[in-house]
C-alpha cells in the first residue's frame, strides 16, 4: 500500500539545479516510488499534479514543496532524513567565522572584498531578479556575465546604456557561455589558450566554433558573449561594440569572429563600421539564409590564420530505414544548433517546423509535434521557465525523444550533446539507452573540445557504441541525417 | 583579456563549482526571490538614473551632520506649541485608534497642561475632539520616546545643526518604570513631570546657555565604544553627558538642592541621554529628506497601532501596516498578553545605524533584549546587507572597528526579505501600566514594497516626461 506525503515549507529556498539534484537524491533511496522536491512555481505545481501529488493549498512561488511516494508509511521517516540531508549538502557556509553570513546580493558580496583585482560577476538567478542583481556589478565598477534568460527587452536595454556609460562589458542577458582570459563561464568549453578571439550573440554557435578550432589546434583567447539580442535594433550591439573594443585591445588576439544570427541592418552597417577602424581583423560568422554554416566559418578561421583545414571527425555510422524515408525529427539543446540545422535542412527538403520557427505559419502547437519535418530547440525561453537549462536537466528532451524514437512516422533522429563546464556529467549516459531503443537511425552533433571534463571521445564512444553516427561538426551531422531519409544535398 | 582574480555568482552554484574547479575563487551570494510581487518594482528602481547619485547625496547629507545641543527649552517656546496641542509618537492618528499607552499619555498631559483636573476625566475631552489637536512630533521636528506625548509646558533638547541652522528637538527622559511615556498617569507621573518642568529644565537651561554647545554626535561616537547601543543601553552616555554639564549645573545659581535633585536625577536614570540619541538621529536624517529617486529611508516611527516608514524620494508620505508586539523578556509577572503593540519615535536611532543595528556593541543588554552575543554580531552584520553604506564616525570596535550599518535601503530590504531589527522597550496595553518589559522588533514586512511602489511610480513618471 503506497503511502503519500505531500508538505509545505514555507520560505525555504534553494535554485532549480540544486533541487533537481535534491529530488533525484531522495528518489534513489530505497522505499521511494517517486519524490519531488521543488519551489511551488506554477510550473512545479503542474508538475506536482502531473506526478499525481495534490499541492497543498495557499503555495506562493517564495514556498518549497516537498513530496514523496513511498511504498509504505515506514519509508517516510528515512526518506525525510534524506531530503534533509542532501538539502543540507547543498546548502554551502561560507569559510571563516560562524557569525560571518553569505552575503545576500550581488553588491554586498563586491562591497565585502575591496582588495581590488579583476573581479567579475556572473548572474544566473531566475529572469525578473537578474537586471537588479546585474546592475548591482555595473554600479560598483564590474563587468557582468548574465546568464539568466527571461529578462524583458527595455531591462537589457538599461543594463547596456549604463555599461557603455561607464566602459563596462555586460555579457547577456541569455549569454550561455564565455570565456574570459581562459576562464571558461556558464556553459564553456575548456579551450587552449590561442590567438583567436570569439564575440558571440549565441551560446551554442560559439561552443560549436571553439570545438571545431580545438580539433584544429587553433586556441582560443577569450570568447564573450553579448546574448541573442544585442545586435537587434533596439539593443543596437552595445555589447558587441565593447566585446570588439575589449578583444582588439588584446594583444594576444591575432582574429576576431563575430558569432551571430543576422543582425538588424543598421546595427551590422554600424558595427562593421566599428570593426573597420579596430586594428585587429574581424571576421563576420553570420547564420542565415544564403550565409556559410558555422563549420564553414571555422574554415574560413583557419585559411585566415594560415592553417591547415583538417577533416571533421566522425565516430560511428548509421544506417538508414529500410525504405529509406520517414520525417527528420530535430531534438536541440542548442538554440544555435538547432537554427543552423535548420538553415541547411530547409535548403534541401524545405520548410523545417519548430518552436523557434523560421516564419510563423512553421510554429508548432504546444504539443510540440506536427506530421511534417521538425526540429525542436528544448533550451529556449518558453521551454525554461521555471526548470532548468535542458543541458542540466535532460529529463523534458528524453520524455520527447522516447516518443519520438518510437513514432513509425520518424526517418531519422538529429541530436545535439553539448560538452564543457557547467554541463551535465555525463550526457551519454541518459542519451545511449535511448539511442539504443530507437527503431530509426540517430545521428548526433557532439560539440566539446579534447580537455572537457566529459571526455569528448569518452562521450563518442558511448553514443556510438549505443547505435548513432557522432559528428564533430553540426552542419556535417545535419547533412548526414538528410542523406539517411534520402534527401541530397 | 586577464583571467579574472575572483566571481561574484548570484545563481546556479554549479556554475560557481565550475569556476572553482578551474582554480579561481568564488564569492557565493546567498540568493533569495525578493518580497513576493516586488520584482517589477525593484527593476524599474534600480533602471532609475537618479537612484545611485541620491542614495550617495542622501547617506551624505546623513553622515555629515554633526549635532550639537544647544539648548534646553519649553516646547510653547521652541516649537510654539499651545494649550491644546499635543504631539504623539508615530505616523499619524486619532483618538479612537489610539493604543492604550499613547492613550495613557494624552490623559497625563491632559492633566499636566490644566485641561482636565483628575487624567480619568480626559477621555471624554479627546472623545469630543473640542480644542484638541493630535499630530505626529515627526512633523514638527520633533522625536518622541514611546507615547510621545509633547505638550506645551514640557521642557526639551533642542539639537541643531550648526552647518545649516536647522534643529531636532525631544522631551527630557523621564525614566523607567510608571512613567507617561509608557502610558502612565498616576500622581507620582505628573508630579515628577511637574518637578522636570519647575527645576530640571531650567537648570539643565542654564547650565547648557553657560557651557555652550554640547556635541551630540561626538558622545555617540564614544558611548558606542563605551557599549552603549543607544536605544535600549544608555548608561555610558549619560554620564558624559553630566560629565560635560555637572559643572555649569553646579554654578548655575539654583539652590544646592534642587542642583543635587538634578543630578541625582540624571545620575539615576541610565536612558537620560536617549532623548539627546533620538533628536541627534533626527536632525541626522532629516539631512536626507527631499531627494528624488533616493530610496534611503528617513523615518521609522510608530505609534502604538500603527508602524509608519517615510523615504527620501517619497516626500512626507508615511507607508504603513499593524506594529508588532515585541519578542523579549518581561518585567515581574507580565507577559506577553500584557503588552501593546510597538511605540514610539526611538525606532530612529536604527534609522541612523545605531539601536539594533549597532548591537554588537553593546554586549551587555543582549540577554536584556532576549538574544545573545554571537546573536548581537550576526545581527549588526545581517544589518550591513539592508543598508547603503557605513558610517566612519560611529564604529564598532569588536568588529575591527567597522561602521555602524547607514541608511537602510527600500529597495534592499524587499530584495533581501531581511528587516530592520529594532531594540524596544514595552509598554502595557491598558492605559496608565507603564512599562511591562524590552525586547527585539522588526517592522511589518509590507511597508516595504509600498513605499517601492510609490519609488517605482516616482521613477516611471519622471522617465515619462
Amino acid at each position: 500500500m503506497s503511502h503519500t506525503h505531500v508538505e509545505l515549507r514555507r520560505g525555504a529556498y534553494a535554485d532549480s539545479v540544486t533541487l533537481l539534484q535534491v529530488s533525484r537524491t531522495v528518489a534513489a533511496g530505497a522505499g521511494v516510488e517517486a519524490a519531488q522536491v521543488a519551489m511551488a512555481t506554477d510550473l512545479n505545481l503542474d508538475v506536482l499534479a502531473g506526478m499525481g501529488f495534490a499541492p497543498p493549498p495557499d503555495v506562493t512561488a517564495n514556498d518549497m514543496v516537498v513530496a514523496l511516494r513511498l511504498d509504505d508509511e515506514a519509508a517516510l521517516a528515512p526518506a525525510l532524513v534524506a531530503v534533509d540531508a542532501a538539502l543540507a549538502a547543498s546548502s554551502r557556509v561560507a569559510a571563516g567565522t560562524v557569525e560571518l553570513a553569505p552575503p545576500r546580493t550581488t553588491g554586498s558580496a563586491l562591497s565585502r572584498d575591496a582588495n581590488g583585482g579583476d573581479v567579475l560577476a556572473l548572474v544566473s538567478v531566475p529572469g525578473p531578479s537578474a537586471f537588479v542583481e546585474a546592475m548591482d556589478a555595473l554600479d560598483a565598477g564590474h563587468d557582468v556575465m548574465v546568464f539568466s534568460d527571461n529578462v524583458p527587452l527595455d531591462q537589457e536595454v538599461a543594463l547596456k546604456r549604463t555599461a557603455t556609460e561607464r566602459g563596462l562589458l555586460v555579457m547577456g542577458p541569455d549569454c550561455g557561455t564565455a570565456v574570459v582570459g581562459g576562464l571558461g563561464l556558464g556553459f564553456a568549453n575548456a579551450v587552449v589558450p590561442g590567438p583567436v578571439g570569439i564575440v558571440a550573440a549565441s551560446g551554442t554557435g560559439c561552443q560549436q566554433l571553439m570545438a571545431l578550432l580545438d580539433h584544429a589546434d587553433l586556441g582560443v583567447g577569450s570568447a564573450l558573449g553579448v546574448g541573442g539580442r544585442d545586435l537587434s535594433a533596439d539593443v543596437g550591439g552595445l555589447s558587441t561594440r565593447e566585446s570588439l573594443r575589449r578583444l582588439d585591445d588584446d594583444p594576444a588576439i591575432e582574429l576576431i569572429v563575430v558569432v551571430s544570427k543576422p543582425p538588424a541592418a543598421e546595427v551590422a552597417a554600424t558595427i562593421r563600421e566599428y570593426a573597420a577602424t579596430l586594428g585587429t581583423p574581424v571576421e563576420f560568422a553570420l547564420l542565415g539564409a544564403g550565409q556559410p554554416d558555422l563549420t564553414a566559418a571555422a574554415e574560413t578561421v583557419l585559411a585566415r590564420l594560415g592553417r591547415e583545414v583538417p577533416d571533421w571527425p566522425v565516430w560511428g555510422e548509421a544506417t538508414a530505414r529500410a525504405d529509406g524515408g520517414g520525417l527528420l525529427r530535430g531534438l536541440f539543446v542548442g538554440g544555435t544548433l538547432c537554427d543552423e540545422a535548420m538553415l541547411v535542412a530547409t535548403q534541401v527538403i524545405g520548410p523545417i517546423r519548430s518552436n523557434i520557427p523560421f516564419s510563423p505559419e512553421l510554429a508548432l502547437g504546444p504539443d510540440l509535434d506536427a506530421d511534417a519535418h521538425l526540429m525542436i530547440d528544448f533550451g529556449d525561453d518558453t521551454l525554461t521557465s521555471g526548470r532548468a537549462h535542458p543541458m542540466i536537466d535532460p529529463t523534458l528532451r528524453l520524455e520527447h525523444l522516447a516518443e519520438v524514437a518510437a513514432d513509425p512516422r520518424t526517418g531519422v533522429l538529429l541530436l545535439d550533446v553539448v560538452l564543457g563546464h557547467g554541463a551535465e556529467d555525463d550526457p551519454a549516459a541518459s542519451l545511449a539507452p535511448a539511442i539504443a531503443r530507437a527503431a530509426c537511425p540517430v545521428v548526433v552533433a557532439l560539440v566539446g573540445t579534447t580537455s572537457d571534463p566529459q571526455g569528448l571521445s569518452r562521450q563518442a564512444e558511448a553514443l556510438s557504441a549505443a547505435g548513432a553516427e557522432v559528428h564533430l561538426s553540426n552542419a556535417a551531422a545535419c547533412c548526414r541525417a538528410l542523406e539517411l531519409i534520402g534527401g541530397a544535398r | 583579456m586577464t583571467t579574472p582574480t575572483r566571481i561574484v555568482s548570484a545563481g546556479a552554484g554549479l556554475f560557481a563549482d565550475a569556476i572553482e574547479a578551474q582554480a579561481v575563487p568564488v564569492s557565493r551570494v546567498d540568493w533569495r526571490p525578493p518580497m513576493p510581487g516586488t520584482e517589477a518594482d525593484l527593476a524599474t528602481v534600480a533602471a532609475d538614473p537618479l537612484r545611485r547619485p541620491a542614495n550617495e547625496q542622501a547617506l551624505a547629507a546623513m553622515l555629515g551632520v554633526q549635532a550639537l545641543l544647544v539648548d534646553v527649552a519649553p516646547a510653547s517656546e521652541v516649537l510654539g506649541l499651545h494649550r491644546g496641542e499635543f504631539l504623539h509618537a508615530g505616523p499619524p492618528i486619532g483618538w479612537e485608534t489610539a493604543s492604550g499607552p499613547l492613550r495613557g499619555g494624552l490623559m497625563a498631559g491632559a492633566a499636566l497642561e490644566g485641561l482636565v483636573d483628575d487624567p480619568e476625566m480626559a477621555v471624554a475631552l479627546f472623545e469630543s475632539g473640542d480644542g484638541i489637536s493630535l499630530e505626529p512630533c515627526h512633523h514638527r521636528d520633533t522625536v518622541g520616546p514611546m507615547a510621545g506625548v509633547v505638550t506645551p509646558s514640557m521642557w526639551m533638547f533642542v539639537l541643531e545643526d550648526p552647518a545649516t541652522g536647522r534643529r531636532a528637538h525631544c522631551s527630557l527622559n523621564e525614566g523607567l518604570g510608571k512613567v507617561l511615556r509608557y502610558g502612565a498617569y498616576s500622581p507620582e507621573v505628573l508630579d515628577r513631570l511637574r518637578w522636570m518642568s519647575a527645576v530640571l529644565g531650567p537648570v539643565l537651561q542654564k547650565a547648557v546657555r553657560t557651557s555652550g554647545p554640547v556635541d551630540a554626535t561626538g558622545i555617540l561616537t564614544q558611548m558606542l565604544q563605551m557599549g552603549d547601543e543607544a536605544h535600549n543601553r544608555n548608561r555610558a552616555g549619560t554620564l558624559m553627558l553630566l560629565r560635560d554639564l555637572s559643572p555649569a549645573m553646579v554654578d548655575s545659581g539654583f539652590p544646592s538642592a534642587d542642583v543635587a535633585a538634578a543630578l541625582r536625577f540624571i545620575g539615576g536614570n541610565d536612558h537620560f541621554f536617549l532623548n539627546v540619541a533620538m533628536p541627534t538621529c533626527k536632525l541626522a536624517l532629516d539631512a536626507a529628506r527631499g531627494i528624488d529617486g533616493s530610496t534611503m529611508v528617513v523615518a521609522m516611527a510608530r505609534n502604538g497601532t500603527e508602524f509608519g516608514i517615510q523615504t527620501s524620494g517619497t516626500g512626507d508620505q508615511w507607508f504603513t501596516g499593524p506594529a508588532q508586539v515585541a519578542d523579549g523578556l518581561f518585567l515581574g509577572d507580565y507577559g506577553p498578553d500584557d503588552a501593546n503593540p510597538d511605540i514610539g519615535d526611538s525606532a530612529i536611532t536604527e534609522t541612523a545605524g545605531i539601536g539594533g543595528f549597532a548591537m554588537a556593541t553593546a554586549p551587555a543588554i543582549v540577554r536584556l533584549v532576549g538574544g545573545s552575543v554571537p546573536d548581537a554580531l550576526a545581527t549588526t552584520r545581517r544589518m550591513h546587507e539592508i543598508t547603503l553604506g557605513e558610517n566612519p564616525r560611529w564604529s564598532i570596535p569588536v568588529l575591527e572597528f567597522q561602521g555602524v550599518p547607514s541608511g537602510i535601503d527600500v529597495s534592499l530590504v524587499c530584495r533581501t526579505g531581511i528587516l530592520p531589527q529594532i531594540n524596544t522597550g514595552m509598554a502595557g496595553k491598558v492605559a496608565g501600566v507603564g512599562q511591562v518589559g524590552a525586547g527585539l522588533v522588526t517592522p511589518p514586512a509590507e511597508i516595504f514594497p509600498q513605499a517601492l511602489a510609490q519609488l517605482a511610480a516616482r521613477a516611471r513618471a519622471r522617465s515619462t516626461t
